[in-house]
């Protein structure tokens, strides 16, 4: 039988000497096993008379206890060094590009209307939607704008049939919405309108927003006011300014056509006016009671400005390169 | 409406600078569109005349040419121009002369030596002096003229060339004479008006007129002025006018006529009164009358064209276009001249209709001053026998029932209601005298008189516009309106059109916007539609007629992409279709996908897979929030075996489906792509949610596996299981599909988790086992389901 002092530094010495947890339970089995040497010397202690017993007892615990934490010890410093080599092992290179499953995106028009239906719903303005193909009647008749009128030449016109064309602006809205509701009414009506005309600025299909606010207490002056306060909130710009200068539309009067200041220039945006007693006169509004502003706005034309784009066609084009250059 | 800035300043000079002009025009509603010199900037060049021309003797095309230009010693200047020869008089740029060049600043003439002989300046040609695009040779100017002086002053090249973008309703605006009340009533400029003298009737010769149409023409003027030369030259100042409104000299009656329309805006006609048979009438036309207009059109005319005839028939379309059988000649000797007023409603819209548009019928069309018909013929005449000699006879002047002016009410009230302003009623008096508009004011409301050259001031609006206009839109104040402050509804069972838009971008696909008219093959093969909406007048034969459906635009997109080596391309719309029904036309919202090439785009991350059916499937899923089910079935875009309609609640909103394989040849796309369309409507509604208690106990997981014929679709499976309603099952699902080994031919083992719970309590081995029981009973009975061992 081993010494006793000689049994913990043998231990100390075996533990330091075991690099894994598997060697580490191996070499606990020869101090603390069934056999192992401290059991070993447990065993012992009925030889001795019981007068010796507690001292000796004592003693061989001492150093169980001196054993049980040098392999405490160890044991952390292996369990430790193991998670160190796991967590080496698994580092990532960090900088590889993500798991995509690719990115999609909206058109700089919808990113457009998007933007000026949350500018005007802010000032509570719902969205209304009317028919593309449009009968004459709303299209033209009910906007002042009667047969053979010189306005008419103004819209290059689809005809669909000799009742209907495709919309030539997002007005008829208007007039659909007035003649079922009651004032007073804040509207805006975005969509996609229709003329006869295609080459290098004009589009045979192109967006229009029609903004719409009917009210006993309306005029020229709050038709200014929303105009500009829009474009300048649209633009993030408080500097942008804003003029209007006369024009002619059959179905508002007076009439402006809208300019922004734009790199030391003025830009035309759109036409706008207080709307005409005879369109108020087609949906039953009386004209004496309640005034009325309407505007139309470009989205194409709001959208280049906004983004820089300078070419119209882009839009209608679909190139994945023009538009991933929006997401 | 072009003129020259000079032309206008003769009539009217307020202080102003062209610019400043420009901008007071374009504020007033007289939208400037182009405001330009009439000649580039050039200087030190005077008029001069080639006294002699003799060959350089080293050049075989060169000339050296001595030049007199008007003062001191003949400068002796080498020149390479054909037409240069003795006695001409032409453009000289003397030494130190600026000339435009294409690429600024202009160059300078300098002294120089040209094959070894003194120049002293440079005789020049249109083109250098940029006064014509080409030119042949030297600017020949006429013998009669001074040398020595500016060419510029000669030519009268320090003007500008106005261009207005004028709307329908100011054709008060369409003549030099209208444009200039206007800037007089802007600027309070003075407006000189060059008195109109009366020719004297020195003959007798004269012609009856006689109006059937008394509505249609209110007024007409006419006279016959014999003896004329019809040769005559236009004079130079009359042809440099006309060319900067736009219009060539042709002759001298011809541009006389013109002239004055452009000058006080009234169209005149001239006949060769030798070609005009008896007297004139003026009516509407005969059935089936025929007429050879000025432009060679032979036009078969309707009942409702107003015509000038005589005896023989229509010789002129009124207020429109002459006729060719009694045009002015070289040989015209006597000519009749008319100056008439036709009503608007007499001329509007058959120019149109004959498509074509003249200056004159563009004028009457709108509005012409009936106060100045007689005054038009008058002075026209004066021109003529001043230009092209001649004795007038006396005018023929029937005149019937003129537009009546009745007075406008403008209430001050409402002027400042619907402008937003404060405005005293003596500006607006001030502003009504400027316009030269007769009124009284009487207690706050002004009864204002329009003048007859006004066809736009019939309402209150009409007046409130002017004064507005006047005052200057830019003096309205830009304020907030005031209105009462109430919250919009919003609707939590109504999901916006964004919310399905940004899905769609979440899921990796690009929006695009594409047209609405489309190839009619696309509609008929791609589509299956036999008879889609063809517009009346398409742009191009591939947009003639309505989309009823979205793939053609996204497939014409994909190849776009294509052609531009995008390899992975995912492409949606959400736009209308338009179809017919009921005999009405009818528009949906569709939202349409496209997917082609790799699921995933290319990365290291994962490996490459080609995006499949059940990868859009996916994304239908997602827009339906899972509620649609799926019902094989073909359409012609579609893989026959890879298609299927998306029903909600048992109706078909939309199909999903792999291109057909003809398709993708046709298209000649290397890969398969994959497409859905949907109705936007039903996926916009959502139920309100509605909480139901959580389970306290742990669900029980079991799982079932079976062997079905392979023909049999897993959602019947799956929709007898749910069908049970049993209350303890709180989800099926199908997590595996298998077929070979072990698995007959023509049969797939499919293997479902079912997870159970009871609210109450833990569930027994028991009551699962039951439950597991009854739905393989339900499919084994319904589908011949067997148990996989």
């Amino acid at each position: 039988m081993e010494k006793l002092e000689q049994i913990l530094p043998e231990a100390q010495r075996d533990f330091a000497a075991c690099d894994t947890i598997n060697d580490l339970e191996q070499a606990k089995a020869r101090y603390l096993g069934k056999s192992g040497l401290l059991t070993e010397q447990l065993k012992g202690l009925g030889k001795l008379s019981a007068e010796e017993r507690p001292a000796a007892g004592a003693a061989i615990n001492v150093v169980k206890q001196g054993v049980e934490e040098a392999l405490k010890v160890r044991r952390e410093a292996i369990l430790q060094a193991e998670q160190a080599q796991q967590l080496a092992a698994e580092s990532l290179d960090v900088t590889l590009p993500a798991r995509s499953n690719g990115k999609g995106g909206l058109h700089p028009v919808t990113l457009t209307l998007n933007r000026i239906e949350q500018l005007f719903h802010s000032i509570g303005f719902e969205v209304a939607e009317g028919p593309e193909i449009e009968t004459d009647f709303y299209n033209f008749t009910a906007l002042n704008i009667p047969d053979d009128h010189p306005a008419r030449a103004m819209h290059d016109t689809f005809y669909v049939d000799d009742q209907h064309v495709l919309r030539t602006h997002t007005s008829p809205v208007q007039v659909h919405y007035m003649q079922d509701k009651e004032p007073p009414l804040k509207i805006i009506a975005p969509g996609r309108v229709y003329r006869v005309d295609s080459d290098a600025t004009h589009s045979p299909m192109f967006h229009q927003v029609e903004g719409l606010w009917v009210d006993e207490n309306i005029s020229f002056a709050n038709l200014k006011g929303v105009v500009q306060d829009f474009l300048q909130r649209f633009f993030e710009r408080d500097d942008l300014q804003v003029r209007f200068r006369p024009s002619f539309f059959p179905f508002t009067e007076p009439s402006a056509e809208m300019d922004m200041s734009w790199n030391g220039g003025w830009l035309e945006i759109g036409g706008c006016g207080m709307v005409h007693p005879e369109v108020f006169r087609h949906v039953g509004i009386d004209s004496e009671k309640y005034r009325g502003f309407a505007f139309g706005l470009g989205v194409e034309r709001l959208t280049m400005l906004r983004y820089g784009v300078n070419d119209l066609r882009l839009f209608f084009d679909n190139d994945m390169r023009f538009l991933k250059q929006f997401n | 409406m072009q003129f020259s800035e000079q032309w206008l300043r003769s009539y009217v000079n307020p202080a102003l600078d062209s610019e400043a002009l420009s901008h007071t025009l374009t504020m007033a509603g007289l939208e400037v569109e182009a405001l330009e010199p009439v000649a580039a900037m050039f200087t030190k060049v005077v008029v001069a005349q080639i006294i002699s021309a003799e060959k350089h003797p080293d050049a075989d095309r060169l000339q050296i040419c001595k030049v007199d230009i008007g003062s001191g010693e003949p400068l002796q200047i080498v020149c390479g121009a054909a037409n240069a020869r003795a006695g001409l008089k032409a453009p000289c740029a003397l030494v130190g002369a600026q000339l435009p060049s294409e690429n600024a600043p202009g160059f300078n003439i300098k002294q120089a030596k040209v094959r070894g002989v003194e120049s002293f300046g440079m005789m020049c040609s249109a083109k250098e002096l940029g006064l014509a695009d080409e030119s042949s040779g030297l600017l020949e100017l006429p013998e009669d003229i001074a040398v020595g002086q500016s060419i510029r002053d000669y030519l009268q090249l320090d003007d500008k060339l106005f261009t207005l973008k004028l709307t329908p309703n100011r054709s008060d605006c369409l003549s030099i004479v209208g444009i200039a009340r206007d800037v007089a009533a802007l600027t309070g400029a003075a407006l000189k008006l060059s008195e109109i003298s009366l020719a004297a009737a020195a003959s007798g010769a004269k012609k009856g007129v006689e109006i059937q149409a008394v509505e249609a023409c209110p007024r007409y003027a006419g006279r016959m002025v014999t003896g004329v030369n019809a040769n005559a030259k236009t004079p130079d100042w009359m042809v440099r006018r006309l060319e900067r409104s736009g219009l060539r000299s042709i002759s001298a009656i011809v541009d006389i006529t013109n002239y004055v329309l452009l000058e006080l805006g009234q169209p005149l006609h001239a006949f060769d009164a030798d070609k005009l048979q008896g007297n004139i009438q003026v009516r509407m036309a005969k059935p089936a009358e025929k007429i050879e207009l000025l432009n060679q059109q032979i036009v078969v005319l309707d009942a409702d064209m107003l015509v000038i005839a005589d005896d023989s028939g229509a010789v002129a379309l009124a207020g429109i276009m002459g006729g060719v059988s009694t045009a002015v000649s070289d040989s015209t000797r006597d000519i009749f001249l008319e100056s008439a007023f036709f009503a608007p409603s007499a001329i509007v819209g058959k120019a149109r209709r004959l498509n074509f548009s003249t200056d004159s019928s563009y004028r009457f069309e709108r509005g012409v001053d009936f106060s100045n018909t007689r005054q038009a013929l008058e002075h026209a005449t004066t021109l003529i026998q001043q230009i092209c000699g001649g004795i007038a006879g006396p005018v023929t002047e029937v005149v019937g029932k003129l537009p009546e002016r009745q007075p406008v009410r403008l209430r001050m009230g409402r002027l400042l209601a619907v402008l937003g302003i404060e405005l005293d009623a003596a500006t607006v008096s001030k502003l009504f005298d400027q316009l030269g508009f007769a009124y009284k004011n009487v207690a706050g409301v002004f009864e204002v008189t329009p003048p007859s050259y006004r066809f736009d001031i019939e309402i209150e609006e009409d007046l409130i516009e002017e004064i507005a206009r006047l005052h200057g839109y830019d003096n309205i104040p830009a304020t907030a309106p005031h209105a009462d402050m109430r919250m919009l509804p919003a609707t939590e069972t109504l999901i916006s059109r964004t919310v399905l838009r940004d899905a769609l971008a979440a899921s990796g696909y690009q929006e695009i916007v594409s047209y609405s008219f489309v190839d009619e093959s696309w509609e008929r093969d791609l589509l299956g539609n036999a008879n889609p909406i063809p517009l009346k007048n398409p742009i191009a034969s591939n947009m003639s007629v309505m989309r009823s459906g979205l793939w053609g635009g996204l497939l014409d997109t994909l190849v776009y992409n294509l052609n531009r080596k995008q390899e992975r391309v995912r492409l949606f719309e959400i736009g209308a279709i338009y179809t017919v029904s009921n005999g009405g036309y009818n528009e949906t919202t569709r939202i349409s996908a496209l997917a082609y090439g790799d699921a995933m785009p290319e990365q290291w991350a994962a490996s490459a897979r080609e995006v499949d059916f059940y990868d859009l499937k996916a994304d239908v899923d997602l827009l339906t929030h899972g509620f649609a089910k799926y019902e094989p079935a073909t359409h012609p875009a579609l893989h026959p075996g890879q298609s299927a309609r998306v029903m909600i609640d048992n109706q078909a909103i939309g199909w999903i489906g792999k291109l057909h394989p003809k398709w993708q040849q046709h298209y000649q796309l290397p890969r398969g792509a994959v497409l859905f369309e949907l109705d936007v409507a039903p996926l916009l509604k959502r139920g309100l949610m509605r909480y139901a208690e959580v389970g306290k106990f742990p669900p029980v997981r079991r799982d079932l596996a079976v062997i079905v014929d392979e023909k049999l679709p897993v959602q019947e499976l799956l929709h007898t299981m749910r069908a049970l309603r049993i209350p303890l099952v709180i989800g099926i699902a199908l997590f595996d599909v298998y077929r070979g080994k072990s698995i007959a031919d023509g049969k797939k083992s499919l293997a479902f988790l079912v997870l159970m719970q009871d609210t109450q309590k833990t569930l027994t081995d028991a009551e699962a086992d039951e439950v597991m029981a009854k739905l393989l009973d339900s499919i084994v009975c319904q589908h011949h389901a067997e148990l996989r061992k």
